[in-house]
């Protein structure tokens, strides 16, 4: 099976394509130099922009607290629905759409790749039940280990190679791809009604600090030769006056060697960690003294986190976080306790273009990706649900494209974005290149030897390509509208060789695979590791410990990614 | 008026789904691509022809337009969801949601309506000439928006938690009303000619009159003092009423609940 993308214009960033005609070849799934097979099929694709198939790197689409959501919100089911079609299921929900839809949503986008950010350990079943459930992408899932008592524990013992081979079997046993660290210590401490305000703060009854877990889970991360980096969601979220706690974040990785081409750390959601201010009154953006820091550092990469300014579903493992916003708003609200591990919460949020807050908010999201230099630090995100749903990415790309369309929205949402943000003396515009690297070439990157094959269209890359109907040689940034309506609806969306959107509609529905981890680790470290694994399970966990991985049988299309670990 | 009368054939036992039964979708539409309008029935889609007989003349305006139902649509949900203008008649009962999300027009039900009479209703008039079922101007399932405007006259009884999350217009149910109407209110009025049990459970503003017997008046109430010949805004009520406020269960309380003190 094989397929030419014929005279399309190429933004490849990885391998320097600035818009250049090229014809893709694509053979068994793969893009190759030259084709052996005569009866390729042949799609004219000419003056149309063609990229490789878009990376998500972090939307909450699977995971205990995604199903969580659907379950509180049944209002949110009215505001989207798709009804079944002879190809595809049905499916319904603007912040927490039904699985099947949300494969479907993103491969019309021209996704190909979409990675969740928050697999409780426990939970890890139902998260890859549900990422079975969504087609069209590949997928992957990042264990929590943030409330982690087994690794508070090695941590505290300073012993970082056993705390490195519990990792590792935890990955092994959840088939996670990468450590994600929620608001690190602070969702233990939640457990006594208590959080961690600094990351000098102590985690009650384990006398360590947030500082030693994200230093330790780092020396960890790269100990083990993971392809991510740890992916890490910092302390004080969404609190007034927290750009501190981001920038002392930043200093962590000093010194610490990468084990690939790419960052230590991954800071995510950048939008809700640079805050300003003591009082929402005067509220503020800090995001150009937050990315002054990552501009000037080369281990770290971070993701937006725009909001969209709709309304939405907040969701996340920092439990006491949730737990604040919901006494801001009084809406309804879930709290779920993973025992020994983490601590989830979900509320609905309206971001609303009336409140200051919320108008700031969007402002920020949109200084951080105006503001970082080097494309390739930074990725697009919503951290979906949270500032918006995921299919609003093309408004975002959008918004970063046409200074014209910013000036718009500005002149619509509350006057506090005058201000209190920086906004509006940006005049950056991001070409289509920076765009590719910043959906494809930057997320693939920051997962080391997966960009290899993803986030690019050199030859050995999987055949991942989306194509928009946008000529990028008679193209004018300032019509925004049209813009978002392209990127909406790709004119073709290529998976694994495969056409499965054409025009905007799913033509084929294809089942992606699953990555994860297997970080080998020598016998006799994993022996002495699972003596005290099988002990705590025994004493403290509700359920047994057989009954407690992911056989490889749950996943779909499973793709081990063996690393070069350094306890092996 | 000019009308356009839908009369019901043989009705099926599983639901269908008719929000096309609209003055809007209906105005500009010769009778032939009436008859062909797509309802759900069950899993499946059938014309609109296939269970009831459309007689009438092309109306352009739907301001012009009453819809006759000549006959029972008991049915049949959704009549006049999200409708904005013209008028829709029933001559026999409906099933769940009609008037649902309506922001104006006039929808008149002769028989009994199931469950969800004008949920999330915005503006306009829905009155039901029997009885209701539960949820009479609720808001949906999960949302704490209610009902925000326009008047539901229910002439018979209704269920439970009607005017649920309420955060504006006026209920009116003329008969009884079943336990925990006022639900989580926030503005607006709800009067109960009949007896209520459990009235305003949660509610935060808003007024509710009952002018029957209430049981079980909730912890929650305060009583404040008494009033002859109530007046609420445009609306007056006759006789000695006992004034509540509550439910202090809640925050910040501004909900008032009016009693009829018996004689």
């Amino acid at each position: 099976m094989s397929l030419i993308l014929k005279n399309g214009i190429v933004y490849d960033p990885r391998n320097g394509m600035k818009g250049e005609k090229k014809d893709i070849f694509i053979e068994n799934g793969k893009v190759v130099e030259k084709l052996r097979d005569r009866k390729a099929q042949v799609i004219d694709v000419s003056n149309k922009l063609v990229m490789p198939g878009g990376v998500e790197i972090h939307s909450h689409i699977a995971g205990g607290k995604v199903n969580v959501g659907r379950m509180l919100r049944p209002e949110d089911r009215l505001k989207l629905i798709m009804p079944r079609t002879p190809l595809t299921r049905s499916g319904a929900g603007f912040a927490n759409p039904t699985a099947f839809m949300t494969g479907y949503l993103y491969s019309k986008m021209g996704y190909t790749t979409t990675f969740t950010p928050a697999m409780p350990p426990l939970m890890a079943k139902h998260t890859h039940e549900e990422l079975h459930d969504i087609p069209m992408t590949d997928k992957g899932a990042y264990a929590l280990t943030d409330g982690n008592w087994f690794i508070y524990k090695y941590l505290k013992e300073g012993d970082i190679d056993k705390c490195a081979a519990y990792v590792a079997w935890l990955l092994k046993a959840t088939r996670g791809l990468a450590i994600k660290v929620v608001n690190p210590g602070g969702t233990e401490a939640w457990g006594w009604g208590k959080n961690c305000t600094s990351l000098d703060d102590p985690v009650p009854n384990f006398d360590i600090t947030p500082r030693e877990i994200i230093r330790g889970l780092m020396e960890v991360n790269e100990r083990l030769g993971l392809p991510h980096s740890i992916h890490l969601h910092t302390t004080n979220l969404g609190r007034l006056g927290n750009y501190v706690t981001t920038l002392e974040t930043l200093k962590i990785p000093n010194g610490t060697k990468a084990a690939f081409d790419r960052q230590v750390m991954h800071l995510t959601h950048l939008q809700f960690h640079c805050f300003g201010g003591d009082t929402w009154k005067n509220f503020e953006s800090k995001a150009d003294e937050v990315v002054k820091e990552v501009n000037k550092r080369e281990n770290v990469a971070i993701d937006s986190g725009n909001v969209t300014l709709d309304e939405t579903t907040t969701m996340t493992a920092d439990g006491p976080m949730e737990y604040y916003l919901q006494s801001l708003s009084h809406l309804k609200w879930v709290n779920k306790n993973v025992e020994m591990e983490t601590a989830p919460g979900v509320t609905p949020f309206i971001y609303s273009n009336k409140m200051s807050s919320s108008s700031i908010q969007w402002a920020i999201g949109l200084e951080v990706e105006l503001l970082v230099k080097d494309p390739w630090k930074i990725m697009l995100t919503t951290d979906h649900p949270n500032g918006g749903p995921f299919f609003r990415y093309p408004r975002i790309i959008a918004w970063l494209m046409s200074r014209k369309y910013r000036e718009k929205t500005m002149a619509e949402v509350h006057k506090a974005v005058q201000d209190h943000t920086i906004l509006p003396t940006l005049d950056r515009e991001y070409t289509l290149d920076e765009i590719a690297t910043i959906t494809r070439a930057a997320p693939a990157r920051a997962f080391g030897p997966l960009a290899e094959t993803k986030g690019h269209l050199g030859v050995g890359a999987d055949g991942d390509v989306s194509v928009y109907d946008i000529d990028p040689r008679a193209f004018n940034p300032n019509d925004y509208l049209e813009i978002e309506e392209r990127f909406s609806k790709a004119a073709y969306t290529v998976k694994g060789g495969e056409v499965v959107v054409k025009d905007g509609e799913i033509v084929k529905v294809v089942q992606g695979r699953t990555l994860w981890s297997s970080p080998p680790v020598n016998e006799a470290l994993a022996r002495e590791v699972m003596k005290d694994i099988e002990y705590s399970f025994k004493r403290y966990y509700s359920v047994n410990l057989a009954n407690y991985p992911v056989a490889e049988g749950y996943l779909s299309g499973s793709t081990p990614i063996v690393t070069k670990s350094k306890i092996a | 008026m000019k009308e356009i009368t839908l009369r019901p054939k043989e009705q099926p036992k599983v639901r269908l789904e008719a929000e096309v039964i609209n003055p809007a979708v209906f105005a500009g539409k010769g009778l032939k691509e009436i008859e062909g309008l797509q309802i759900q029935l069950g899993n499946t889609r059938v014309r609109l022809a296939d269970f009831f007989e459309v007689s009438g003349a092309r109306v352009d305006d739907p301001k012009d337009l009453r819809i006759v139902i000549d006959g029972d649509a008991g049915h049949t949900k959704r009549i006049g969801e999200g409708m904005a203008t013209g008028e829709i008649l029933v001559r026999g009962g409906v099933d769940m949601y009609v008037g649902a999300r309506m922001t104006g027009g006039r929808i008149i039900v002769e028989g009994d309506a199931d469950s969800f009479a004008g949920q999330q209703m915005v503006g306009g008039e829905l009155v039901i000439k029997g009885n209701a079922k539960d949820y009479v101007g609720s808001s949906y399932r999960g949302d704490w928006r209610g009902m925000r405007g326009g008047t539901i006259t229910v002439e018979g009884n209704a269920g439970c938690e009607n005017g649920e999350f309420m955060m504006g217009g006026k209920i009116h149910i003329k008969g009884s009303a079943g336990p925990f109407t006022g639900l989580h209110m926030k503005k607006g009025l709800i009067v109960v000619g009949g007896n209520a049990p459990r009235v305003g459970a949660q509610m935060q503003g808003g007024s509710i009159v009952v002018a029957g017997k209430m049981e079980k008046l909730l912890p929650g109430f305060w009583l404040e003092g008494e009033e002859e010949n109530l007046k609420i805004e445009a609306d007056s009520f006759e006789g000695r009423y006992l004034r509540y406020s509550g439910d202090h269960a809640e925050g910040n309380v501004k909900g008032l609940l009016y009693l009829k003190k018996p004689i």
